[in-house]
């Protein structure tokens, strides 16, 4: 392009028949060539560009890479099977390194320089957190997959939508019940120390109240720590349970350390699966997990009596029947949080065909569109389960699997039902403006 | 948790970083002690000996032990190496000059980070320990492996203090120190020795590593935190005095283990600034550092 444009210059100062003729070919091949005639002529056949806020790097990096891996499946199956109104879906992806700042500055990246459609993917709370008013000033549609409870809240803006995964709140609440009742009502809480821990730590406590139990200590760790065990004598013996969820590199020292100090003779634990996310159970020193439990969003290991397409989906994905990758059976995945990227592109391309997407300037529509979905059944599209999306709080609603140890592997002994972890909305985004 | 049992827990914990602090430690204070070379890149080179004790450690199956023993071994080794190739190439050819070096090692702190970001991955990945016994006391359980980092930490800063006052090489390296100029007329090869010195001074960083890294695991932003606190060591026992260095190691571990488990690791990091600034102001050779001549 800028060769063809130079020499169209250079034809005003010395104009030769060679070089006009050249600026000619060359300005008609360009029209001629298969992309320009299409991109050209039809617009509509043109990809939407989805901006894919990836934690390539930093502490977030295992589950950056299973998102990345169940969004190209997704993005291949959405793809094979027509596109969205015709037109392929093409992922832009851009590392933030788990980190806010970095996070921002991608999603301005998104807006700007890559002119995406909508951004998508993020899942640690405080990079959603740094990179949502970036996606509010720039008008541009923001699709996490994180967990949070900053998206219910209602603290973020109108572009931030959650429709793929349950929050923590809605997590803890549809557990706590079971808990009080199976394992002890002294419980002890062990979290990150920052937003995603603060959840937990802030709904765990009504939660488990309304059942007649209490918590009896809470133990923040720092999310940059490397070493446990100096934080496991704050815990009270007459604790009944040890509730603990960890992140970061540094989990698999977290539950090994646990394993040290308690032996097999501790207190019951339920754990948020987070702490062992893309590690394997049966890694040397985990022995004592036998028996104890956790929540998984999604079971990590194949269950007899799952559906088919939950099989078909494991297999889109590449994990096998122990949830490790197909390809490298020591390469855990995070199968408890990764489905939720297959259902927000599914749930994207949903809200696209309803409103007719036809480019930038439909983005309002969509997030309407989106707003105005319910249920949503359990299916190819959402093969972790039914669903129930709040347009108000731009947050949706799943059932959720409490988890056993049993020889190694974990199986599902219950299901909680959606309705176990509603609660009342707090905010309502669809009042606020564009 | 009465208040005997929390406080041999919290000793103990404070001994294992006492333990891995001191070796790193001493590679940081030997390399400013002959060379007058502040390391940034000290903290990569830790990171690295992690690194690699992961990859020894995956090539080899069969006991947990043997591929342990193989990295503490080997990773050492090749860390050394990389630290005697990365002297010639670069240190040597700025004449040691401070900020020079200083500038010189940054670079090569970024360098060796992005590679194993580009190689190795972001991932944490662990190294099995040798043995995975757990000692149950009344009050808590404790890893085996944990004390015996803490013993061969030990065996390794004798072997240091023995290689320096007992031995030819040490002789050498001492005679260095005191006076460069005066040791290269006496036909010593200065050059040679400061190579050799930032070779040991990696290696002994990339031993600790090894030691930690069933502990915790081997990621590539690792070696930050190690680097700190073996700066605070260094200052605060005196830069290039051995005695200084294990005995600063050991109260600020001792300080960080209790401190951090009674009250909040944020104080115990608070406190050991503190005493870096009050070192400084009061005695800026270090408690055991001789003023600079």
């Amino acid at each position: 392009m800028s060769e063809n444009r130079k020499s169209l210059i250079s034809s005003t100062s010395g104009l030769s028949r060679r070089t006009a003729l050249k600026g000619l070919g060359a300005a008609a091949s360009l029209v001629a060539a298969p992309g320009f005639v299409r991109y050209g002529q039809a617009q509509s056949s043109a990809p939407i560009r989805i901006g894919f806020q990836c934690h390539r790097t930093g502490i977030g990096a295992a589950y950056g890479r299973w998102y990345e891996r169940v969004t190209t499946a997704a993005v291949k199956r959405i793809n094979d099977a027509g596109g969205i109104n015709g037109r392929p879906l093409e992922i832009v992806i851009e590392d933030d390194g788990t980190d806010p700042k970095r996070g921002a500055e991608v999603v301005e990246k998104f807006a700007n320089q890559h002119k995406v459609d909508l951004v998508y993917g993020t899942l640690f709370s405080h990079v959603v957190v740094g990179s949502a008013p970036a996606a509010g000033e720039l008008k541009i549609p923001y699709y996490v997959v994180s967990e949070g409870y900053h998206v219910a809240s209602g603290k973020l803006n109108r572009y931030c939508v959650q429709p793929g995964i349950t929050d923590v709140k809605a997590q803890v609440r549809s557990v706590a019940p079971w808990i009080a009742s199976n394992l002890g009502k002294k419980v002890t809480l062990v979290y990150p120390d920052y937003a995603f821990g603060h959840d937990h730590r802030d709904f765990f406590e009504p939660a488990i109240k309304a059942q007649g139990g209490e918590v009896v200590a809470k133990v923040p760790i720092p999310p940059t720590e490397s070493s446990f065990t100096r934080y496991f004598p704050q815990i009270p013996s007459d604790t009944d349970v040890i509730y603990h969820v960890m992140v970061g590199p540094a989990v698999l020292t977290f539950v090994k350390e646990m394993g040290e100090f308690f032996g097999s003779g501790g207190p019951q634990l339920f754990g948020f699966i987070d702490s062992l996310e893309a590690v394997d159970i049966a890694s040397p020193g985990l022995g004592f997990l036998e028996g104890s439990h956790f929540w998984e969003g999604m079971p990590r290991y194949a269950q007899p009596d799952q559906p088919d397409y939950v099989t078909a989906y494991r297999e889109a994905v590449g994990i096998d029947d122990n949830g490790a990758s197909a390809k490298d059976a020591k390469d855990i995945s995070t199968a408890a949080h990764m489905f939720g990227c297959w259902e927000t592109l599914n749930v994207i391309k949903a809200a696209m065909e309803a409103c007719d997407y036809k480019g930038v300037d439909d983005r309002a529509a969509m997030i309407e569109a989106t707003e105005a979905m319910t249920d949503m059944e359990a299916g190819p599209d959402h093969p972790q389960g039914k669903k129930l999306f709040n347009g108000k709080i731009h947050q949706v609603f799943g059932e959720q699997n409490i988890s056993q140890v049993a020889e190694g592997k974990l199986k599902v002994v219950h299901r909680t039902s959606i309705e176990d972890g509603a609660y009342e909305p707090e905010a309502d985004y669809t009042t606020m403006s564009f | 948790m009465a208040f005997g049992p929390y406080f041999l827990l919290a000793t103990l914990e404070g001994l294992v970083t006492a333990a891995v602090l001191s070796l790193m430690a001493l590679g940081l204070s030997l390399v400013f002690g002959v060379m007058r070379v502040v390391n940034v890149a000290h903290g990569e080179f830790y990171m690295l000996g992690a690194v690699l004790a992961w990859w020894f450690s995956s090539l080899v199956g069969g006991h947990p032990a043997v591929g342990f023993l193989l990295a503490l071994v080997l990773s050492p080794l090749v860390v050394a190496a990389i630290a005697f190739v990365a002297e010639r190439l670069v240190l040597s050819r700025l004449n040691y000059e401070p900020e020079a070096t200083i500038v010189a090692t940054i670079g090569l702190l970024y360098i060796i980070q992005q590679l194993a970001l580009t190689f190795y991955g972001p991932e944490a990945r662990p190294v099995e320990a040798p043995f995975n016994h757990r000692i149950s006391l009344p009050w808590f359980g404790y890893s085996a492996y944990k004390l015996s980092v803490i013993g061969f930490s030990i065996l390794m800063m004798l072997a240091t203090w023995v290689l320096l006052t007992r031995t030819k090489i040490g002789l050498v390296m001492r005679a260095t120190q005191f006076d460069r100029e005066t040791a290269q007329a006496f036909g010593i090869p200065v050059g040679r020795v400061y190579a050799g010195v930032f070779a040991l001074g990696a290696g002994l960083a990339a031993v600790a590593a090894v030691l930690i890294v069933p502990i915790q695991q081997a990621h590539y932003l690792m070696g930050l935190d190690p680097l700190l606190l073996s700066f605070i060591v260094v200052i605060i026992g005196g830069l290039g005095s051995l005695r200084g260095t294990v005995v600063a190691a050991v109260l600020i571990g001792l300080s960080d283990g209790i401190i951090s488990m009674f009250f909040s690791p944020t104080l115990a990091k608070m406190l050991a600034t503190l005493i870096v600034a009050m070192v400084l102001v009061f005695r800026p050779q270090g408690l055991f550092g001789a003023p600079a001549r």
